[in-house]
């Protein structure tokens, strides 16, 4: 087991590789000068090459790779080109609202979805079933953007129970830290709902016709130990899968989440970034996503052992 | 001893604490996020005004669009019109306590001056600049000019902007890291956090002018004690956060979402800035067909400003069709040369083009599509130019790409361009020198490259003119000679309403969103 985390966390390296020369490619052939956007809109070709000048631009992509990949290695991220302060203390000061906002996305999404889903299996057809159903192909089918606005409309303008936008940090007091977080973790959540839910309610009727669970109601089990038990235990792995993927998929809803909410997390500053072609802060946050994307998917894998011990790595 | 001091420290906190709970604090959205903090560095508007915020200036235009003394107390020029004194006004302090000096803006206009290009033509006619005492110095022109002091009171983009010696000597392609000004807000760097928050203080210290304030000139009295400025990037999000009571203050909602705002009570649009912005149609000399100066003459017959105004702001209480280079309500406006122009004469249109031997090579035009003021501006064009004959290729990209490509002289099919749109804040464009796009001094002149010896000449000569009505005679004849050459077609005057909470007063009538003198009262 050790030996496989070892060679996963090992096979990291050549993909962060990959993903760091893709990037930096990527975003050199994209049309963008920074050096223009931050010169202004004023500014003469000769203010705009001084500042190009400042930053390195006018180097050789391979000598502007070779530079970045150095400091990388040394842990250096550089520094932004226009907040003049290094990218690492900038991620670091966006991760709270980011973490928070996943975090409680994907706690709301569980606790709703999984019992809805179990749910749907056992009224297999029922009235219930459809709902369940209905709501998710409607969670599937709305951007993201249309709930956002359509919940600020009801609870923050019409209700006024929650506020419009913003974000309040935890050390400033949980009762506002939440007030703020309810909004838009209901507007991420709904997509992961549906999916979760309709995930759920496949595994769980996959296993209802199994003998185990023919033979758990033979002994008398009541039917909530035999559901939850027996029947979501043994459909945990394909849930977990499509959780884990969920948890991948947030950077994407993160982005346009932090936006319609103004929550200054790591969604916002990877769009200035890119809006501002902010190439090292662009650059850092893209490499952050996929080496988390990498983890969450070991995480899964040797989340499976715990719900299948059979599983063997 | 150490009772007393226990005692006064305790005093201390409660009146600090008394004070924090009394303290008025001005929520704001501006038009984008303080990214730059150096209003040398950048031209960007919003840097611009984080400047206004901290930083005071020599002199300063007034709601006439008069230059008025502002950090100076009194000046004077030699009879010959080759020096001037100025001294500095008494008790002006910077951020840290320490006195502002003659030498500390000696340094300020020098740093200035090595970036902006009024600055850089100011500097091209100073002999010296020499301290004479604390608060007393000295400018010496090689040759009279009468811009000196409409460059140091200059309202827009780069602003010559005080600063501490320390600072200013800074090189100019350096971001400054020492944020202290001696303006009438102190910037709050440790609560500075990019794309959330910027904060400013009320600086106690801060002596006013005794005069009412007038544009941006006058007394600058803070008002509230704390500006914050909150980077909401969706304007939707914005204006429901004002409706919502959250924010007070929103300096650009868009033209499409005022009706949302006029019909709310709680919410009134002051329309602060009379001169507002302009568009223009920029096309590039050094690329076919804008090459010909038939072809770009056949601009002026093909465009109307109406249609343009209309489709891209729509009501028109925020609009004006202007036929003048330099903005409705200033000084240098003037409807010379333009009889017949901007009329959508199609047929004439057509017969320039027939003349200069249009052979119908397509028009790549640069359409942005994030900003909403420019989106609806390049469809009009190509419907305009298309009636009169051109062949448009309109490509859309976002508006930073546009930024990017417009530097690029290639030819359209290596990833030039023949034309974009853009808007001017009118206070950037008030005279030939200052306005980018008259710049006709080809390699030297902004994206499009223009290159005209008659025009960089009237330029020079209005540099070098002291007598308001002469310069008006020059740039009457720049106007002029442009509709022959056309550096650029001016496409309409366009205002920008600023929307605040009932419960804000004395916004000020300026070019520029400033926030001394406005007062919040408590909302009933």
């Amino acid at each position: 087991m050790v030996g496989y985390i070892l060679r996963r966390i090992i096979s990291t390296v050549p993909v962060m590789l990959i993903v760091a020369v893709l990037v930096f490619l990527m975003l050199r052939l994209t049309p963008g000068d920074p050096a223009a956007i931050i010169a202004g809109d004023n500014a003469n070709a000769e203010q705009v090459a001084l500042i190009r000048d400042r930053l390195g631009l006018d180097k050789p992509i391979l000598t502007q790779f070779v530079i970045w990949s150095g400091n990388i290695l040394h842990g250096d991220f550089g520094e932004s080109f226009f907040f003049k302060k290094s990218v690492s203390e900038l991620i670091a000061s966006r991760l709270e609202p980011t973490l928070a906002l996943s975090v409680s996305t994907i706690i709301l999404a569980v606790l709703i979805a999984v019992p809805l889903g179990v749910l749907a299996a056992y009224r297999r057809g029922s009235p219930v079933d459809r709902i369940v159903m209905g709501f998710s192909v409607l969670g599937f089918s709305v951007p993201v953007f249309v709930i956002g606005y359509g919940l600020i409309y009801l609870f923050a303008i019409k209700l006024n129970w929650f506020p419009v936008q913003g974000y309040q940090r935890i050390a400033d007091g949980i009762p506002g830290f939440l007030q703020r977080l309810v909004l838009p973790s209901l507007t991420l959540s709904v997509i992961y709902v549906a999916l979760i839910a309709r995930m759920t309610r496949t595994s769980v009727l996959d296993v209802m016709g199994e003998d185990y669970i023919r033979t758990a109601r033979a002994k008398g089990q009541v039917e909530r130990v035999v559901l939850f038990r027996h029947a979501l235990r043994n459909a945990a792995v394909p849930i977990i899968t499509v959780i884990g993927l969920g948890v991948a998929l947030l950077i994407g809803g993160v982005v346009v989440t932090e936006s319609v909410f103004t929550i200054p997390g790591l969604g916002r500053l990877t769009v200035d970034a890119v809006l501002a072609r902010d190439y090292p802060t662009i650059q850092a946050v893209i490499l952050l996503f996929s080496l988390v994307y990498v983890l969450i998917n070991l995480g899964v894998d040797l989340v499976y052992r715990v719900f299948d011990p059979r599983i063997r790595y | 001893m150490r009772g007393a001091s226990t005692l006064l420290l305790a005093i201390g906190v409660i009146c600090a604490s008394l004070g924090g709970a009394d303290a008025v604090t001005l929520k704001a959205v501006m038009h984008s996020d303080v990214k730059i903090v150096d209003p040398i560095w950048t031209t960007a508007y919003i840097t611009r005004n984080h400047g206004y915020m901290i930083y005071d200036t020599l002199f300063a235009m007034d709601e006439k669009g008069e230059m008025k003394p502002q950090m100076i107390d009194s000046w004077e020029q030699s009879a010959d019109k080759l020096t001037f004194t100025f001294v500095l006004r008494e008790g002006l302090l910077w951020h840290d306590g320490k006195p502002v000096t003659a030498d500390d803006c000696i340094a300020s206009i020098k740093r200035w001056a090595a970036k902006d290009t009024l600055g850089q033509k100011v500097m091209s006619f100073i002999d010296a600049m020499t301290v004479q005492g604390p608060s007393r110095f000295t400018i010496k022109l090689r040759e009279p000019t009468g811009l000196l002091i409409f460059a140091l009171g200059k309202p827009s983009s780069n602003v010559p902007f005080m600063m501490p010696k320390r600072v200013a000597d800074t090189d100019p392609s350096t971001q400054i890291s020492d944020f202290t000004g001696s303006g009438p807000f102190v910037f709050k760097s440790d609560e500075w956090k990019p794309g959330d928050r910027a904060v400013y203080v009320k600086f106690v210290k801060y002596k006013p002018r005794t005069e009412p304030p007038s544009g941006l000139a006058g007394g600058k009295v803070a008002k509230v004690d704390r500006v914050e400025w909150l980077a909401i990037s969706d304007q939707q999000q914005a204006i429901n956060a004002l409706l919502a009571g959250e924010i007070d203050y929103v300096e650009a909602p868009s033209h499409d979402l005022l009706p949302l705002l006029t019909a709310d009570s709680g919410v009134k649009l002051v329309d602060y800035n009379p001169l507002g912005n302009q568009y223009t149609f920029r096309p590039n000399h050094l690329q076919k067909p804008f090459d010909n100066p038939k072809v770009r003459q056949a601009l002026w017959y093909a465009f109307n400003q109406k249609d343009f105004l209309q489709a891209a702001i729509g009501d028109p209480k925020y609009y004006k069709v202007c036929k003048s280079m330099f903005p409705c309500g200033t000084a240098l406006a003037s409807d010379a040369g333009m009889d017949g122009l901007l009329e959508s004469n199609v047929q004439k249109a057509r017969a320039l083009l027939g003349e200069a031997g249009y052979d119908g090579t397509p028009v790549v035009l640069m359409h942005s599509t994030d900003l909403q003021v420019l989106t609806n501006m390049a469809p009009v064009a190509k419907s305009l130019m298309e009636r009169s004959g051109f062949k448009v290729d309109m490509q859309s990209m976002d508006w930073q790409t546009m930024v990017a490509r417009r530097a690029k002289k290639d030819p359209p099919g290596a990833g030039g361009w023949s034309a974009l749109i853009t808007s001017w804040v009118s206070a950037d464009i008030l005279n030939p020198v200052m306005t980018g796009l008259t710049n006709a001094g080809c390699d030297n002149a902004l994206f499009g490259w223009p290159c005209d010896t008659e025009t960089e000449k009237l330029r020079d000569q209005f540099a070098r003119a002291t007598d308001p009505a002469e310069q008006k005679k020059i740039a009457e004849a720049v106007q002029v000679r442009d509709t022959r050459i056309t550096t650029h077609v001016f496409l309409g005057q366009w205002y920008q309403p600023i929307a605040v909470r009932t419960s804000i007063d004395g916004v000020l009538t300026a070019p520029v969103p400033v926030f001394w003198n406005v007062e919040k009262r408590n909302a009933s």
